[in-house]
C-alpha cells in the first residue's frame, strides 16, 4: 500500500481542534487538546484553528476568544438552528464541509460520547485515518505520530496516516494538561454556511435530562482524590475514604474491583474502561496498582499509596508509599490532615 | 423485524500477558471470547425480536475460528450467523473493517431487508469505538451511538425512539428506521442460553463468506491496502525513574509516619496546601 502523500494532498495545511460546547459550557478536553494543537503547529510551523459549530443560543463567539487565549490563531465558525444541541448528521456534514473546504492537515477531536460520534462519522465520510484515544501527539517527520495504550496498556503503538488528509485523533480528557491562558492573544473568525433546514434531517433531539449527580461527582478534573481499592476489605470501611475526602474537599474513586463489587457507583472507576484523572494529589487506599487502573491514574501530581504489601505493583509508579493496614492508616491520616488543615483555616478565618 | 448483530471475536484480555524483555503479546493459552460489550447489543436485539418476531442475524468478520464466537450468540437464541472471513480482510483498520461489514449487510438486506443494526460501544481489543459509526455513514443509517435505553419502536410508523448517553445527561433521540445502535454496556443483562437454542447453535451452520460473497465491489478499501492507518511502533510503557519514598508502618509509627507524609506532601507540592484551606474555607 502505498505510504507516499498524494500530490493534490499537499496543500492542506494548520491544525485543528473541535471545540466540543453543551449547554453554554465548552468541555475543558478541548483545551487541553488546544494545548497539543499548539505544540504541534509550532512544530510544523503552521497555524492553529479552533471549529465553532452551534445554534442561536451559544455563545460561538465568546467561546473563540477563549480559544484564542489557550493557543489559537483562527476560529471556524458555523452558526444554524440545526445546529443548537448535537446531533451527529448536521455536525457531520458541517464538519466535513468546513475540512474539505479549508482544509486542514490535521483535526483533533476529544474521546468523549460526543468527539467519538463525530470523529468516527466524518472520518469515514473524508475516507481518512483516525487513531483513538490517544495519550500523546508528535510530530515525525511532517505527519502526526500518535500514541495510545494498547491491551489495557501494557503496550503503546504509534499510529500514523500519511497517505491521506486530514490526519484525524482523538484524546481522552485529562490525558493533556490544561494548557496556560494568554488574555493578549487574539485571533480572526472565518464563518461558514450549514446549508440545512430541519426538514432535511431526520432524527429528532426530543429531550437533555441532565444527570442528578452531575454537581457530586466530577472525578476527571477534581484536584484530590482518594481511591478505595478491593483491600478494604468490605463496603462499610468504604466509609474510610469517604472520612478522609471530606476533610480535603476531595472526590472518592475506586478500582474496577470495588465497583464490580458494588461497594462504589460505576462512574467513581478510574482506568482504562472508567474515568482518566490527574489530580494533584492522589491516594490509593488497598489498591494494587494494575496496568488497566495504572493507565487512568498515573499523571497524578502526587500519588501516596497505601497497600500492606511491599511488592505491590503500585509502589512501582507511586511517589510515596506506605507499607501497612489500609484500616489503621486512613483513620490516621484523616486525623492528621485535618488537625493541620484546621488550624490553617482558623488562621485564615 | 430483521435485526443485524455485529460482534467481534478479541482475546480475553484479562488474562493477556506482555513478554517484560521482548514488548510482545503472549497469546499462547489465552482463550477467544465474543467481545464483551457485544452481548449487551445481543441481548437488545432478542429482546426486540421477542416483542416483535422476526429474525437476529449474527456477523463478525475474523479468522475461520471466529466461528466459535458466532455459535455462542447462536446459543443466546439469535437466528442465523454469517462469518465474513478471507485472507484479503488481514490488517484492516477501522476504515476498511466498516467498508467490509457495510458490504456484508447490504448483502444480508438483499436475502430480507435489515430493520436495525446493532453494535457494541467498542472492543477490547482494538478499543476505538469507531466502527459502529463507520457502518452507519456507509449504508446511510441513522447513528444512535451509546444508547443507554430503546424507549420505544413503533414498527408501523417506522420510527424508534432512545435515550442516548452524553457528557453531564441523556439525550432523548427520536429517528426513523433503518438505524444502527451502539449500546452501552451494563444496561441489560444476558440471558441465559436454553437447551433447545444450545443443541440448535450446535447444530446450526454457520454461513462463511469470502470477499465475493459478502459483495465486495472494490479491493482496494479493503484489509491492509484499504487501511489509512499504519501502526509504525509498539513499545513498552517507560518505568519511572525516581523510586518511591517508602514507610513501613508499626502499630506505634503510624502517628509519625502519617505526620512525615503530610510534611511531605505539602513541602513537594507548594499551592496544594493554599489550595485545600481555600477550598474548604469556601
Ligand atoms: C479489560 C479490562 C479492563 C479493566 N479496566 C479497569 C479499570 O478501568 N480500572 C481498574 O481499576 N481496573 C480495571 N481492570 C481490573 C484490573 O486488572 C484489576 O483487577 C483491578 O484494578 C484490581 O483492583 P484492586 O487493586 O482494587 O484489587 P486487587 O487487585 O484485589 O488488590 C487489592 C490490593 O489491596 C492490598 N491489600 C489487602 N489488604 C489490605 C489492607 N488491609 N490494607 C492495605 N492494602 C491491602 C493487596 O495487597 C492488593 O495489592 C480491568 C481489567 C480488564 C481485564
Ligand atoms: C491495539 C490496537 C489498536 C488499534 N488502533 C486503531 C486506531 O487507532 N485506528 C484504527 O482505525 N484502527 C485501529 N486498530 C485496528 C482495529 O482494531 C480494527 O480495525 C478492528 O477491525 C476494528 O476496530 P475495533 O476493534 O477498535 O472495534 P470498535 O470500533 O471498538 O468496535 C465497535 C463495535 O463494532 C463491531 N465490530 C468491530 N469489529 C468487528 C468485526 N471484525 N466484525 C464484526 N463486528 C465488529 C462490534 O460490534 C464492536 O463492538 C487497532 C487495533 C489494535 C489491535
Amino acid at each position: 500500500r502505498s505510504t507516499e502523500l498524494p500530490e493534490h494532498l499537499k496543500a492542506y495545511k494548520g491544525v485543528w481542534v473541535f471545540i466540543e460546547h453543551d449547554r453554554g459550557h465548552v468541555h475543558p478536553v478541548s483545551w487541553e487538546l488546544m494545548g497539543e494543537a499548539r505544540k504541534l503547529a509550532d512544530k510544523l510551523g503552521v497555524d492553529v484553528s479552533g471549529v465553532l459549530l452551534g445554534g442561536p443560543q451559544d455563545p460561538l463567539e465568546a467561546f473563540a476568544k477563549e480559544a484564542y487565549a489557550y493557543g489559537a490563531d483562527h476560529a471556524y465558525l458555523m452558526r444554524d438552528p440545526v445546529l443548537q444541541g448535537y446531533r451527529n448528521e448536521p455536525f457531520t456534514k458541517g464538519m466535513t464541509d468546513l475540512v474539505n473546504r479549508y482544509q486542514p492537515e490535521i483535526l483533533l477531536l476529544g474521546a468523549t460520547t460526543m468527539g467519538r460520534d463525530l470523529a468516527g462519522s466524518v472520518a469515514t465520510t473524508l475516507a481518512t485515518g483516525l487513531t483513538a484515544d490517544c495519550t500523546e501527539l508528535n510530530i515525525d517527520g511532517r505527519a502526526l505520530a500518535a500514541t495510545r495504550p494498547t491491551f489495557g496498556g501494557s503496550l503503546l503503538c504509534t499510529i500514523m496516516t500519511l497517505a491521506y488528509r486530514p490526519q484525524m485523533a482523538t484524546m481522552r480528557p485529562r490525558t493533556a494538561p490544561m494548557p496556560r491562558r494568554d488574555e493578549n492573544r487574539s485571533g480572526d473568525i472565518i464563518t461558514m454556511e450549514l446549508g440545512m433546514i430541519e426538514t432535511d434531517i431526520v432524527t429528532k433531539l426530543l429531550d437533555f435530562i441532565p444527570d442528578a449527580s452531575r454537581n457530586t461527582v466530577n472525578l476527571a478534573y477534581a484536584d484530590i482524590i482518594v481511591t478505595a481499592g478491593k483491600g478494604l476489605k468490605n463496603a462499610d470501611n468504604c466509609q474510610l475514604v469517604w472520612d478522609l475526602a471530606r476533610v480535603l474537599g476531595a472526590e472518592v474513586g475506586a478500582t474496577r474491583a470495588v465497583t464490580q463489587a458494588g461497594w462504589l457507583e460505576a462512574e467513581r472507576q478510574v482506568g482504562q474502561t472508567g474515568k482518566t484523572v490527574r489530580p494533584k494529589l492522589y491516594i490509593a487506599a488497598g489498591v494494587s496498582g494494575a496496568i488497566q487502573h495504572r493507565v487512568g491514574m498515573e499523571a497524578s501530581d502526587i500519588i501516596v499509596a497505601i497497600n500492606t504489601d511491599p511488592n505491590a505493583p503500585i509502589f512501582d509508579f507511586a511517589h510515596h508509599g506506605i507499607v501497612g493496614n489500609a484500616m489503621q492508616v486512613l483513620p490516621m491520616l484523616t486525623q492528621t490532615f485535618r488537625s493541620h488543615l484546621d488550624k490553617r483555616i482558623r488562621k485564615v478565618a | 423485524m430483521h435485526i443485524v448483530v455485529c460482534i467481534k471475536q478479541v482475546p480475553d484480555s484479562a488474562q493477556i500477558r506482555v513478554h517484560p524483555v521482548t514488548n510482545t503479546i503472549m497469546r499462547q493459552g489465552v482463550p477467544a471470547i465474543v467481545n464483551p460489550y457485544d452481548l449487551f447489543a445481543l441481548e437488545e436485539a432478542l429482546r426486540l425480536k421477542d416483542q416483535f418476531g422476526g429474525r437476529v442475524t449474527m456477523l463478525c468478520m475474523g479468522p475461520p475460528q471466529a466461528e466459535d464466537a458466532l455459535r455462542k450468540c447462536l446459543s443466546f437464541g439469535a437466528t442465523d450467523a454469517i462469518l465474513v472471513t478471507d485472507r484479503a480482510f488481514a490488517g484492516a483498520d477501522t476504515l476498511a473493517t466498516s467498508y467490509a461489514l457495510a458490504a456484508a449487510i447490504r448483502k444480508i438486506g438483499q436475502e430480507q431487508a435489515v430493520d436495525l443494526v446493532f453494535t457494541g460501544k467498542q472492543t477490547i481489543d482494538g478499543d476505538t469505538a469507531q466502527v459502529g459509526p463507520g457502518v452507519a455513514k456507509r449504508l446511510g443509517l441513522n447513528l444512535l451511538t451509546y444508547v443507554s435505553r430503546i424507549v420505544e419502536v413503533d414498527l408501523d410508523a417506522r420510527r424508534i425512539q432512545v435515550e442516548r448517553r452524553a457528557e453531564g445527561g441523556v439525550q432523548l433521540l427520536d429517528t426513523t428506521l433503518p438505524s444502527l445502535i451502539t449500546m452501552l454496556e451494563g444496561t441489560n443483562e444476558m440471558r441465559f442460553a436454553t437447551m433447545e437454542d444450545m443443541l440448535r447453535a450446535a447444530r446450526c451452520t454457520v454461513r462463511k463468506w469470502n470477499k465475493d460473497d459478502a459483495g465486495i465491489e472494490d479491493i482496494t478499501k479493503i484489509g491492509l491496502k484499504g487501511s489509512p492507518t499504519i501502526v509504525s511502533k509498539v513499545f513498552g510503557p517507560k518505568p519511572r525513574s525516581e523510586k518511591a519514598d517508602m514507610q513501613v508502618v508499626s502499630d506505634s509509627s503510624v502517628n509519625d509516619v502519617c505526620l512525615n507524609l503530610i510534611q511531605k506532601i505539602f513541602t513537594t507540592h507548594s499551592t496544594l496546601e493554599e489550595e485545600t484551606v481555600e477550598r474548604l474555607s469556601a
